[in-house]
């Protein structure tokens, strides 16, 4: 019996295909953005993951320098002798690789290669040329270095590893180790830290890189836009589904009444929709696949350049990866489908067609309650929700609350506009299509209010933060020496850009000096600030904090810092840093070199006017011996951080087009679909004197009437949508919150877009409307019984 | 006995007046019986309790012995597949399915698919030359003719008929009701054929009259 019910469900595809490729590329195209982001994701979390493992982030406490800088060989042999179980570490780069010196006999087991399994070579890897280990893609971008070369594809991308003494000779830096991993087992005889080294300070193991963390919010962005897409996507097989449905509802009242009991028939339909979902599951897995690798090189140089994090640059088949694509495809459909197994479950046999009418009205007030309550739960947790989560919580609430929302407001605005019927029942069949560009549209004018606000707030935040006409860079003190003899003379002012990473109020963060100039009160806007800040600061009163630091400690104007056991001082003030992922403390020059006597600034922000600038570059490279490299003026840096930002977006904006490209489907499949069970509304118009022509024209108009109207609900919502984003995601994100500028011309570029796509829509079904055989019109009138 | 009603009732929620109101009746098996009466008057809610497909409110309906009251919708299901087979008016074709597929259909259902009889009962009903085509591309009569072919291949103990000549004009009804009667008895399964029209009824050996829900 089984068989023969699932070859007649099958018959109905067979006589509808164009219903069956809109539930599969529909599904196909939602799998296909989820998991294309998914298989970014999973790439970027495996180098992390890979990262970690080789440098031992995650899992080890570390030992380093209190200034930052290197630590002695005699140190080191010192807490060895003293009975601390460490290894050192020494790092580098030589051409953009990272290089990683370890040392074999001491480190512990698990860092990349170097735990001596079968087939590595011991003595070859400690003495002679050495040995170094890295991904081939590695090894080929390095020059030779006189080292054996070893593939190992487990070591974590862009870097190489290598025995710590290899890695001192071609760094250049003998007997200096930049860190020390503690061991677990310590003994217990052994002496305090700050008896053998009081310079030197521990931390713990982070559970999980560095990079993993600070990256996590990007990731949450991308998660965020997938599950958009494959909620768009969803639409279209929600409305796949239920014309379907709608459309066997007399094959499954005749099956029924021939002996096929119910529960049966619903498994069987449900058997019917798996197997249909993991064909397109399988369709949108390989085409998320290109999608990623199309991707993922831009989002490789933007996690590089916002994070410095290397990436793979190339896409690995996961199992779990392609698994979860297919669950997520078998998920959605169930998710899609579970209404009309609702509504199967309670079909009666033998009142099997139901008024339509009656269920969709039904249906409408049901949707509208839902929708209001969404809204609602989005705009209580805009007011008492906390961290991230609950920020993209509140933007699906809001996002799938608006949706909701469309028909019912499109049914009420064209009864107010006394439009006519048929428009008006056009609205149940296209309401899922009209849902899915809803979503989109907003979601561009969301996004794109978002990006165009933060890069006129960014764009200005470059003009007022690199002031400086001319940034040079020193290779060691003796240069920086030079640099400030020769520019002495030609600079209006010399600016030392002096930094130090340290941990402030818990956070990661980097204390930076300011020299008390007008370069830095003239230019740096205070988003908060107490009154004469910048004054109490050149006295050594206080220090400024900038946003990130602000909102993610809770400080507040006032509040103490503690920058060593016995340097606490106060916040003045807070200025907006957009760009930065840390948080960040400006303290006075002299107090900067006072905490931390050994870091030398060996980069420079020098002020002169523009037209002498060149002659200044000219003066360092021929009496300083600055390389072109070594200089660069404020164009280049604001070109090079502008190029940055674009490419943080380009992900965003190529997701953005998808999406929309998704709807513009979603429509064209529901018109299409629509066409057909439109004909014994359309036949009897026909027949009282309408021509096809003028049918389609009409239909072609109604389409865009309807597009319109949604275009103009999906403004305020995509504004809703971009506060969301820079009010509340962005503060939990990335820790600053930035003004939201309105970009009228975008928002009518859009509109238009849409209605474009929406006419293009259109445009076939009317065509074929407008060329339909009379005999199929007149065919109504002969069915009818 | 092959069917045997005692004092069956139905009334529909939100009606005051019961539809059938303690209809009580016997049918052997090979027996053919025209059951006609006013719109309204419960024909097809009759047929539906003996099809199972509906449940009466009291009383009991039983099929070669078994009652059907207690029977959830599986079991009921597997009366309508193998011992009953009901022609409807409104045909209840597939419409994604061929002719062939259509006539095949419930036979594989009940699983007594028999491709020679599907052919024989195509041949005599004048589907020959459509068995490939679609119901939608079919007339009323020949749709009529598909339904009736279904229901008679899986060979079913008892056929029931709702107006099965209801689209057909006074010539192809004749020529289908002699069809139906035929392979009806050629089978020995029993009939009970609802009819407004006298003068179909009256080519069937028994006759009952409905009214008001009550047999007459």
């Amino acid at each position: 019996m089984s068989w023969t019910v699932l070859a007649a469900l099958a018959s109905y595809w067979r006589r509808n295909p164009l219903q069956l490729v809109t539930l599969l590329v529909g599904l196909a195209l939602a799998t296909a953005l989820w998991s294309g982001v998914q298989a970014i994701n999973a790439e970027a979390r495996s180098s992390y993951d890979a990262a970690a493992a080789t440098l031992g982030e995650g899992s080890y406490a570390q030992i380093t320098a209190r200034d930052g800088g290197a630590i002695a060989q005699q140190e080191y042999i010192a807490m060895r002798r003293a009975g601390w179980a460490v290894s050192p570490v020494i790092e580098g780069r030589i051409d953009g690789v990272r290089i990683v010196g370890l040392e074999p006999l001491t480190a512990p087991g698990g860092l990349g290669p170097v735990n001596l399994g079968a087939g590595t070579d011991l003595g070859a890897f400690l003495t002679g040329p050495g040995q170094i280990f890295a991904r081939a893609a590695t090894l080929d971008r390095l020059p030779v270095l006189g080292a054996q070369r070893v593939i190992a594809p487990d070591v974590a991308p862009n870097t190489v590893l290598t025995d710590i003494g290899i890695a001192q000779r071609l760094l250049g830096r003998a007997g200096q180790i930049d860190r020390l991993i503690v061991l677990p087992d310590q003994p217990i005889t052994r002496r305090p830290l700050s008896d053998i080294a009081p310079d030197l300070a521990q931390a713990t193991p982070q559970g999980g890189g560095d990079v993993a963390r600070l990256t996590d919010s990007f990731h949450l962005n991308l998660t965020a836009f997938g599950l958009l897409s494959f909620a768009v996507g969803l639409f279209i097989v929600h409305g796949a589904i239920g014309l379907a449905f709608e459309q066997r509802r007399p094959m499954i009242r005749s099956m029924r009444a021939l002996g096929v009991p119910l529960g049966r028939l619903i498994a069987l339909m449900a058997v019917e929709l798996a197997i249909l979902a993991l064909i397109a599951g399988a369709i949108g897995i390989a085409l998320g696949y290109v999608i990623a690798a199309v991707l993922l090189p831009d989002v490789a140089a933007t996690l590089r350049g916002l994070y410095g994090a290397d990436l793979s640059g190339q896409l690995t088949l996961r199992p779990a990866w392609w698994l979860s694509g297919l669950a997520i495809a078998l998920g959605g459909t169930a998710v899609a489908a579970s209404g009309v197994f609702w509504s199967l479950a309670r079909m009666s046999l033998l009142s099997g067609a139901q008024p339509r009418a009656l269920a969709m009205a039904q249906r409408g007030g049901a949707q509208a309650a839902l929708a209001m309550a969404l809204l609602t739960l989005s705009a209580v947790m805009a007011i008492w929700g906390e961290g991230l989560l609950a920020g993209f919580a509140m933007l699906g609430a809001l996002l799938i609350g608006g949706a909701l929302a469309l028909p019912p407001l499109l049914a009420l605005v064209l009864k107010l506009a006394e439009a006519p019927a048929r428009t008006r029942q056009q609205v149940p069949g296209l309401s899922l299509a009209l849902m899915a560009l809803l979503l989109a549209m907003a979601a561009n004018v969301g996004v794109s209010t978002m990006v165009s606000s933060f890069r006129l707030t960014f764009v200005g935040f470059l003009d007022q933060r690199l002031a400086s006409e001319l940034y040079v860079s020193a290779e060691d003190a003796a240069q920086a020496a030079t640099i400030v003899a020769v520019a002495s003379d030609r600079a209006d002012a010399i600016l030392p850009i002096l930094s130090v990473d340290r941990t402030v109020a818990g956070l990661p963060a980097e204390i930076y000096s300011a020299r008390d100039h007008a370069t830095y009160r003239d230019n740096w806007q205070f988003l908060r600030a107490m009154p004469d800040a910048w004054n109490r600061l050149a006295r050594g009163k206080g220090v400024l904090i900038n946003e990130q630091m602000f909102r993610r400690a809770k400080l507040d104007l006032g509040d103490a810092i503690a920058l060593a056991p016995d340097v606490r001082l106060p916040v003045l003030g807070v200025y907006g840093d957009y760009g930065n992922s840390i948080g960040q403390v400006i303290v006075t020059e002299a107090l900067f070199r006072s905490l931390y006597p050994d870091v030398t600034a060996l980069r420079f922000g020098l002020r002169t006017t523009p037209d002498e600038a060149p002659a200044l570059r000219a003066a360092l490279r021929t009496e300083a011996g600055l390389s072109e490299a070594a200089m660069i003026d404020q164009a280049a840096i604001k070109a090079l951080s502008l190029s940055v930002f674009e490419r943080t977006f380009t992900v965003t904006t190529a997701l953005n087009v998808l999406t929309l490209a998704v709807a513009g489907f979603a429509i064209l499949m529901s018109l299409l679909t629509l066409a057909a069970i439109r004909l014994p509304q359309l036949a009897p118009v026909w027949a009282l004197g309408l021509t096809r022509r003028r049918l389609a024209l009409l239909d072609l108009l109604r389409a865009l009437v309807l597009a319109a109207l949604t275009a103009v609900l999906a403004l305020p919502l995509g504004l809703a949508l971009a506060w969301a984003l820079l009010a509340v995601v962005n503060v939990e994100a990335f820790g600053w919150r930035l003004p939201m500028y309105l970009f009228p011309l975008d928002y009518i570029r859009l509109t238009a877009l849409a209605l474009l796509a929406a006419a293009l829509a259109a445009l076939w079904p009317a065509w074929r409307l407008s060329r339909i055989p009379p005999a199929r019109l007149l065919g109504v009138f002969s069915n009818e019984r | 006995m092959l069917l045997n009603l005692q004092d069956v009732f139905k009334s529909y929620p939100g009606t005051e007046t019961a539809v059938l109101g303690g209809v009580s009746l016997e049918l052997q098996s090979g027996e053919m019986l025209a059951l006609t009466g006013e719109s309204g008057s419960g024909k097809s809610t009759l047929l539906h309790l003996i099809g199972g497909l509906d449940t009466a409110n009291s009383g009991r309906v039983a099929i070669e012995g078994k009652d059907l009251t207690p029977l959830n919708d599986a079991g009921r299901a597997t009366l309508r597949r193998g011992t009953v087979g009901v022609i409807f008016q409104q045909f209840n074709l597939i419409p994604s399915l061929t002719v062939a597929g259509n006539i095949a259909f419930q036979a594989r259902l009940a699983g007594r698919h028999d491709q020679a009889h599907d052919r024989d009962l195509a041949n005599r009903l004048g589907l020959d030359e459509h068995l490939h085509k679609y119901p939608e591309q079919l007339s009323g009569g020949q749709q009529q003719r598909v339904a009736i072919a279904r229901t008679l291949a899986p060979r079913p103990k008892l056929v029931l008929a709702d107006e099965p000549t209801g689209n057909l004009d006074e010539a192809s009804a004749d020529a289908v009701m002699s069809l139906l009667r035929d392979l009806v008895e050629e089978t020995g399964a029993g009939l009970i054929l609802v009819t407004h029209s006298e003068r179909l009824a009256a080519r069937l050996p028994r006759r009952l009259h409905l009214r008001s829900g009550r047999l007459t």
